[in-house]
């Protein structure tokens, strides 16, 4: 097995990429680092789709002239130009989707005071107790 | 060729282990931004031009200052609350 | 010792269910006083010491320790999910065809299609290019749709609230010097160093836009290498002076503008397509740069909603509104 593993090490280094991205996901309990294990999942999958399209020996896929005007497009000369359209559309959309929870944990920060999200739970609780409570004390004066 | 490729493998690897394992935040976020510069090298390893370019603009330069800002308004909002608390 | 037996069992029926029912609404002291030795605790009724249950007890210590199990548990069985994943996804890569292969199964008919015909098809000199802004073009399209929506979202988020909290709340944390603050860095170098480089960071991401049908590149990266001009524009002169020119009516405009011309020039040209009607747009000759049809207008667009995306995810993140 793990000499197969050698034949595919960039497929098997991406998996163990994502599987350190994961990791990073569920352990860490700050947000920013959750962020970034993400990202790392991301361009773990990334790596994977570009290295199945890869074929030893060829081009990049731009066409190169054949020296008498024309191009050459014998699909024999090119590598597989579908995961690098694949992971382009990704690239751009993990951006947005990294601004995204940015822009979360920002307004975490702003009403919590804290990144890690074991605090903000335990805020937030006590938050809803003190509301439940207001709100029993509130009715027990209509009630009075 | 393959010497170079197996470091960058092996450069990653340790990169995405150490933004797990380093407990400063900024130092978390620079490993990253050397982590994607090392994968914009290995989308030119692997024949795709047009990745390396997005991946060096975008992952490397726009992501990591977009964390850079975000950590930067944090202590700003942590300075300004310790203030206030001071005060 | 039948005795003996019995007074064991009752000793450990108090230790399971407590020392008979529980009296409702008593003040129960959770241990004896501590001035009192434990023989000599008052056997008065209100304040006598009540023995917890075993129910209690677990609920106690659950209190006390189980945050702590509950941490240890978690990462135990967080790290245990992705080993058994990691192992599972490299078996599964080890009987995988191997890498590089020229006849691995990914490089099936479509490919050939895309690259044999893909030249005179679209005119396109960089096959990706093609790919990604002719064939799939409606991909590209949802993507960038995909990017202003994220931008607008975070508009919302990091904008709307900034507003309401000067105009409801200027006490709060949100007000200061940095929201308004010109520049970070009013430094002459790096002043001078911004005056030589824009230019060049700008003429490179023109040309990485306009020739993204020839060469790699194209609208994502070169709208991104604009965009940090932009960046580096506002660091360096102050965020009015990109403002003068970038504001948020010229986002908004310009992104929605963008995303018409594409949805509507990139419907006209599936419509003719499929029903193979006579497309007006002329493919031109491979190589030249103006040539692939829509694919130059189409790159210019994205890299305009790029550029405005990525500077109003900058703006927004550093002083709060665009």
């Amino acid at each position: 097995m793990l000499g197969k593993l050698l034949l595919n090490h960039y497929e098997a280094v991406a998996v163990i990429l994502f599987g350190i991205g994961m990791t990073n996901l569920l352990m860490q309990r700050n947000l920013i680092k959750k962020i970034i294990g993400l990202n790392i999942m991301d361009t773990a999958v990334y790596l994977f789709l570009a290295a199945k399209g890869y074929v030893e020996g060829r081009a990049a896929p731009i066409l190169i002239e054949n020296g008498s005007g024309g191009w050459l497009t014998s699909s024999e000369l090119y590598v597989n130009p579908v995961p690098a359209g694949l992971v382009l559309t990704g690239i751009v959309v993990s951006v947005s989707v990294t601004a995204f929870s940015l822009a979360l944990a920002l307004k975490l920060y702003e009403n919590y005071g804290t990144l890690n999200i074991d605090e903000a739970l335990l805020k937030m609780t006590e938050e809803q107790l003190e509301l439940e409570t207001t709100i029993e004390n509130a009715e027990e004066d209509v009630l009075v | 060729m393959i010497i170079l490729e197996w470091l960058l493998l092996i450069f990653l690897i340790v990169c995405a282990i150490a933004v797990s394992i380093s407990k400063n935040l900024l130092n978390s976020v620079i490993i990253f931004m050397s982590y994607s510069l090392v994968m914009a090298v290995i989308w030119v390893l692997l024949r795709s031009p047009d990745l390396a370019i997005t991946e060096a603009a975008v992952g490397a330069g726009v992501t990591s200052v977009l964390f850079f800002l975000a950590l930067r308004k944090i202590g700003q909002l942590g300075h300004e609350k310790e203030n206030n608390e001071a005060k | 010792m039948h005795r003996e037996l019995k007074i064991v069992w009752k000793n450990f029926f108090n230790w399971v269910f407590g020392n008979g029912p529980r009296p409702e609404n008593e003040v129960i002291p959770v241990e004896p006083p501590p001035d009192l030795p434990f023989t000599q605790k008052p056997k008065d009724k209100y304040s006598r010491f009540h023995e917890a249950t075993l129910k209690e007890r677990y609920e106690q210590w659950l209190e006390i320790h189980g945050l702590h199990i509950f941490a240890v548990l978690y990462s135990g069985l967080s790290i245990l999910t992705c080993v058994v994943i990691v192992c599972l996804l490299l078996a599964t890569v080890a009987e995988l065809p191997p890498f590089g292969h020229e006849r691995n199964p990914a490089n099936n008919e479509v490919i050939r299609r895309y690259v044999e015909h893909g030249g005179h098809e679209t005119g396109a000199q960089n096959i990706v290019a093609g790919l990604i802004l002719d064939y799939r073009a409606f991909d590209t399209f949802g993507e960038s749709a995909v990017l202003f929506t994220a931008a607008v979202s975070v508009l919302m988020m990091l904008g709307a609230s900034r507003r309401n909290k000067i105009k409801n709340a200027p006490s709060l944390k949100s007000d200061g010097n940095f929201p308004r603050r010109e520049s970070p860095f009013e430094e002459p170098i790096l002043r001078g160093v911004a005056s030589l480089s824009i230019p060049a960071i700008l003429m490179l991401g023109c040309v990485v836009v306009i020739n993204g049908h020839l060469t790699p590149g194209g609208g994502f990266s070169g709208g991104a290498i604009l965009s940090t001009a932009l960046i580096l524009a506002a660091n360096a002169y102050g965020f009015e002076r990109v403002h003068e020119f970038f504001n948020e009516r010229t986002f908004i405009i310009s992104s929605s503008t963008a995303l018409m011309i594409y949805a509507l020039s990139k419907g006209y040209s599936f419509f003719t397509g499929a029903n193979h009607f006579y497309s007006i747009i002329p493919k031109g000759t491979v190589g030249n740069i103006l040539s692939a049809g829509l694919i130059l207008p189409l790159n210019i667009c994205v890299g305009l909603i790029v550029a405005g995306t990525l500077y109003t995810f900058y703006a927004l993140f550093s002083k709060g509104d665009l």
